[in-house]
């Protein structure tokens, strides 16, 4: 590795030094944005004990999901994990601990972990099972509680995409969490669909500059789709 | 007779002002994105990173990096931005969007909503709801009045776990659009048909009116 040349050239590389018990944020929202080929090594390598901070937990053999049939996961931080048995089972028999997050709070949570902000107060949540054992504060007039910030040992992250130097650029609403993750991993693994040469993205318009940014490989993506509804609206709501 | 799904959100659309940002929740809140007024401007949000979320696509246009917070595969339309999920969060915890609409299991007559989760059965996750709750002024929650079995969802005190706490001041059901004030629940409209009678019936927490309620103009 040269200079600012984050470009590592397996995955095997991409993901060295993850070990048993390590915290993982990753971005991704239900199956859109997920750096799926950096989860397949997870899972390939079969590190366990896992805590997992992602928005959703995969759907089963896909995504995250992957990680359950084998136990990888210890405990998942997330805000919505429907869609998904073998999780449902897990959760159920206590194999799994959930901690169930307000999407808003856990964007929150790593957003404000990655700029070394260990806490702060929101309103989401107040008076539900969510607040319990929290610190209240009262401010002009409102109740807020108290939530603590997320880092992770490592950050896994899917963008669209890259210089060799790890700025990066999203696409559409793939972006989702990846940004935030990317900011609050002590070592932060970005795959991208396209790497071009330092000096080709605008800097205008970029989206994570690179002093976040580790590793970064190039990938092919299956890009699953959870609903695909297309038109006519009336037929395809999805209810 | 007690108003379609399609009616309930019609009946949502005709709350829709010009120039409103609105996030629309999974279910009934999602069918008022199909009725609104032609001669009027409104951005829908996706809380999973959008602004100015168009309709479904076709199959030609349809794109992976493109969904909605329901993980529905959607369009955009022009003027529409995208963004990250603190931002997207900061949007609504702000305030800064006008109108939001959700679905719900019970609603109560201090403004208490539970719509996340019943224990033991159902543990799927609050997603972005309780922030929605937390954070807009102007709710509307959309619901069937009662369960199949008769059962009242508007009651004096949840029963369930709450999505949030005094958050909720209006209800739209399939018979009545109702205020929530003062520790009541007010009765301003009523669907065509249904009597101020069956509503009582169908209401367990306090239920007040003043007059003759009127029916919903559609």
């Amino acid at each position: 590795m040269a200079g600012f040349d984050k470009i590592v050239s397996s995955y095997e590389e991409a993901m060295a030094g993850i070990e048993d018990g390590m915290t993982v944020v990753s971005g991704g929202f239900g199956s859109c944005g997920i750096p799926e080929n950096l989860i397949k090594e997870i899972y390939r390598k079969e590190t366990k004990e896992l805590t997992v901070v992602s928005n959703n937990c995969g759907i089963e053999g896909y995504g995250l999901g992957l990680l359950l049939p084998k136990r990888q996961i210890k405990k998942m931080i997330a805000s919505y994990v429907g869609e998904n048995g073998e999780f449902e089972r897990q959760m159920m028999t206590g194999e799994l601990e959930v901690e169930l997050t307000p999407q808003g709070t856990l964007a929150e949570k790593i957003r404000a972990g990655g700029a070394g902000i260990p806490a702060f107060f929101t309103a989401t949540g107040y008076g539900t099972l969510v607040a319990e054992g929290k610190e209240n504060r009262r401010f002009n007039g409102r109740e807020y509680i108290l939530e603590e910030s997320i880092t992770g040992d490592f950050a896994i992250i899917k963008a669209w995409k890259a210089d060799r130097y790890g700025n990066l650029v999203f696409r559409k609403t793939a972006r989702n969490f990846n940004p935030l993750a990317a900011t609050a991993g002590k070592i932060t693994v970005v795959e991208v669909e396209e790497i071009v040469e330092v000096g080709e993205l605008d800097p205008d318009q970029i989206h994570t500059p690179g002093i976040y940014v580790n590793r970064l490989i190039q990938g092919t993506f299956e890009k699953r789709i959870e609903q695909r509804t297309i038109q006519p609206s009336s037929a395809t709501t999805g209810e | 007779m007690a108003l379609s799904r399609e009616q309930i959100a019609q009946r949502v659309s005709q709350e829709l002002q010009d120039g409103y940002y609105v996030n629309l929740g999974i279910g009934i809140p999602t069918l008022v994105a199909n009725y609104i007024p032609e001669n009027m401007e409104v951005m829908l949000q996706s809380e999973n990173g959008l602004l100015g979320m168009g309709q479904y696509p076709t199959e030609e246009t349809i794109d992976a990096d493109l969904i909605n917070a329901g993980k529905q595969t959607v369009t955009i339309v022009k003027g529409a931005s995208f963004f990250d999920s603190a931002e997207s969060f900061a949007m609504i915890r702000g305030g800064h969007v006008d109108l939001t609409v959700l679905g719900a299991f019970e609603v109560d007559t201090n403004g208490n909503i539970a719509s996340y989760m019943i224990p033991g059965k159902l543990i799927k996750g609050m997603g972005g709801a309780m922030d929605l709750v937390a954070g807009a002024d102007n709710i509307i929650v959309t619901m069937t009045h009662a369960s199949k079995h008769g059962e009242s969802k508007l009651l004096t005190n949840c029963t369930l776990p709450l999505t949030g706490k005094g958050s909720i001041k209006k209800v739209l059901t399939d018979l009545a659009f109702i205020e929530i004030k003062e520790g009541k629940f007010h009765l301003l409209e009523r669907a065509p048909g249904v009597s101020v009678e069956e509503i009582i019936k169908l209401t367990d927490g306090e239920l007040v009116f003043k007059g003759d309620v009127p029916e919903m103009q559609f």
